[in-house]
């Protein structure tokens, strides 16, 4: 398994939107100089993502990752997951429920022996060793330097073995034409699709929209950030409070962590 | 032996036209069924985000399994210098072809991007299984055809021998490729096992003699060509020990999960309270695709009828295994919170219905109709079929005297022997 240097499929090279990156690495840029634009309480902008510039690769010296307080997660909320329906042009077909492409859903949990309820968002778990690239035949499942596990949709072919690999249930396969896309995010017909932590916002220097909506709402339970910086809020985070990896028993050292369960 | 022995090709017209017609039929339903899942997506089938991989999945890995069970023949006869096989060798490695033929088909019409099959044959991940699969079963055909050749080439013949070990170490690995696409799934309770590889050879050993049984006793019946009794026990017994080697491997890899309490649940799922899959289990590959061809093959008084429906019983079997096996094995839920009952919009915690749609039923069956085409094509146009197939005791070096067993076939004339 190699991790890719470039964003293959998700990619936010030269063209036609480097004006309008320009303008919002300006805009980042400004913002993050005159520290004002915080997107919550003690964490800004800058402290979260630099903006990539076009053309630069992933770097393996971060890795992006979440850290969900399943404790601050209401089961009747769906912010996160309207959030990343909405930004990622993910709307239900016309089959049946179970064949809708769903990057991030709700889980509502119940302990079998004491009855504590928890609920908690659930996506592609960004694993550093992710079982769906292992498998893939074409290299179509992979992971970038930073960690960010994604589906090149040009060499895609459709075998699902990925999802019978993922221990997270984590990715869909898209059963029938698609119409109205984001451009940034494509997506197609009998390609296997999940989570890409909205990696066409993080190289913008943005959060995932999950997050975005998290806070938004005024959950507060989700945290975005670089792992690998000890400075940074996460890391901090997980230094001091207990979290853990959903299926930690197989070792695959996901990139999302959850307190309370 | 060998060079005594005589291959035409099907003479029967009408049988080869009336055959013809019947696998170009739903072979040509598995192709509109193809386009239509193309067209549409495969939201019109029963396969959705949990049961990802449907009926065609089960058609197609049967059909690969058995490919490679299906040179058994051939190699007990080249591997094992079993001369009274020597003259259906040929039809072993046809057979074998024909049902890989089949089996990839499907498998590549069942893909979201079957267009994209130029990228599967120039990008590879050799980390992944499915990777090295594709190189196995290239490396199959090519194997096989040379093994062909080498056993229809009189000239050739001499290199039979060791090409058919090449052929047959390959299938072994091919066998345990296969198998291993389930065995290297780290999270699913149904698979995740290293026997899941050995006992998917078990199977198909299983699988492919008794196809190739069907296919000979029916080629022999339509052409009435001689079919030795001799031949017939010892390949009846051979497809025994087979059936009863997938069973202890099948009890093995059960009672072993029965030992571990977190299998417990999967375990209960497909062998007490799964309905169809534990149907399936119970009622088609242990009684149907186990004990009774066993019943059918070691009872005394066997006769041809039985073999035959024997064969039949345990192809039956081994798609209702391939059905718990890949079906069963996804609609159990994943366990991603042990200890916590888990409820989502995404099916957690529920166990997965399934229910074929017209399409990809007809997309299943066209794997078997696609080999079955093969072979009746082949047939017609090579010398594959030895002319006579009766007993010839004094040039088979047998260890074990034939017993005298009523097989029944008023058209055999054991006076005669092969040519």
């Amino acid at each position: 398994m190699s991790k890719r240097g470039s964003d293959t499929g998700m990619s936010v090279g030269a063209g036609p939107d480097s004006g309008r990156r320009a303008f919002l690495g300006t805009g980042v840029g400004i913002a993050a100089a005159t520290g004002v634009l915080a997107i919550a309480p003690g964490i800004g902008l800058i402290e979260i993502a630099q903006a990539r510039p076009a053309g630069e690769l992933a770097s393996s010296k971060v890795r992006w990752g979440l850290l969900i307080d399943s404790r601050r997660c209401k089961s009747e909320c769906q912010a996160c997951a309207k959030a990343c329906a909405k930004e990622n042009a993910v709307e239900p077909g016309s089959g049946r429920p179970s064949q809708n492409s769903q990057w991030l859903r709700k889980i509502d949990l119940k302990d079998k022996v004491t009855g504590r309820e928890v609920s908690l968002p659930m996506m592609c778990q960004h694993c550093a060793k992710p079982p769906c690239v292992d498998v893939c035949p074409t290299g179509a499942s992979m992971q970038r330097a930073d960690g960010i596990v994604l589906v090149d949709r040009h060499i895609c072919i459709g075998c699902r073995y990925c999802i019978m690999a993922c221990p997270y249930q984590a990715r869909s396969f898209v059963h029938e034409p698609l119409h109205a896309q984001n451009p940034e995010v494509p997506r197609g017909q009998g390609c296997v699709e999940g989570c890409t932590l909205c990696v066409h916002r993080v190289d913008k220097g943005q959060q995932p929209a999950c997050v975005q909506a998290c806070q938004d709402s005024g959950g507060g339970a989700m945290l975005f950030g670089d792992l690998n910086d000890p400075t940074s809020d996460i890391a901090l985070r997980i230094a001091s409070v207990a979290s853990s990896q959903v299926r930690a028993d197989l070792r695959l050292n996901p990139a999302v962590r959850y307190q309370g369960i | 032996m060998a060079t005594h022995i005589a291959y035409r090709e099907l003479g029967n017209r009408s049988a080869f036209w009336t055959l013809f017609l019947l696998a170009g039929v739903f072979v040509a339903a598995g192709l509109v069924a193809h386009v239509v899942m193309e067209h549409h997506g495969h939201v019109i089938t029963g396969m959705d985000n949990r049961i990802v991989w449907g009926l065609p999945h089960v058609f197609a890995v049967f059909l690969i399994v058995a490919a490679s069970g299906a040179l058994n023949v051939a190699s007990t006869a080249s591997v094992f210098g079993k001369t009274i096989y020597k003259p259906l060798a040929p039809l072993s490695g046809l057979v074998s072809l024909c049902l890989l033929a089949g089996g990839l088909a499907v498998l590549v019409l069942d893909l979201g991007r079957s267009d994209r099959m130029i990228v599967a044959a120039t990008q590879y991940n050799f980390k992944s299984i499915f990777a090295w699969n594709i190189f196995l079963y290239t490396g199959f055909y090519a194997v096989v055809g040379v093994y062909l050749w080498m056993m229809l080439e009189k000239r050739f013949n001499k290199y039979s021998s060791a090409v058919g070990t090449a052929a047959f170490i390959w299938r072994l690995v091919l066998t345990t490729g296969t198998g291993s696409i389930f065995g290297f799934l780290i999270a699913r309770e149904a698979y995740q096992s290293a026997i899941m590889a050995p006992m998917f050879i078990a199977y198909s050993l299983a699988y492919g003699t008794a196809i190739y049984l069907i296919v000979l006793m029916i080629a022999c019946r339509i052409e009435a060509r001689p079919l030795g009794d001799e031949v017939l026990r010892r390949l009846k017994n051979l497809t025994a020990t087979f059936v009863a080697a997938s069973l202890y491997f099948c009890a093995a890899h059960h009672l072993t999960n029965l030992y571990f309490t977190r299998n417990h649940a999967v375990e209960a799922f497909i062998l007490v309270d799964g309905g169809s899959i534990t149907q399936s289990f119970w009622l088609g590959q242990v009684l149907i695709g186990g004990v009774l061809p066993l019943a059918f093959l070691l009872a005394p008084g066997v006769t041809r009828c039985r073999i035959l429906a024997a064969c039949m019983a345990i192809v039956f079997g081994g798609l209702c295994q391939m059905y718990v096996t890949i079906i069963g094995g996804q609609a159990w839920p994943m366990d991603l919170f042990p200890g916590y009952s888990a409820t989502s919009s995404f099916a957690d915690g529920v166990i997965q219905q399934y229910s074929p749609g017209l399409w990809e039923i007809l997309l299943a069956f066209s794997g078997l109709a696609i080999a079955a085409l093969l072979m009746v094509v082949a047939l017609r146009v090579l010398r594959i079929l030895p002319e006579r197939l009766d007993d010839a005791p004094q040039e088979v070096p047998l260890g074990d005297a034939p017993q005298e067993v009523p097989l029944g076939d008023a058209s055999r004339d054991p006076a005669q022997h092969p040519r």
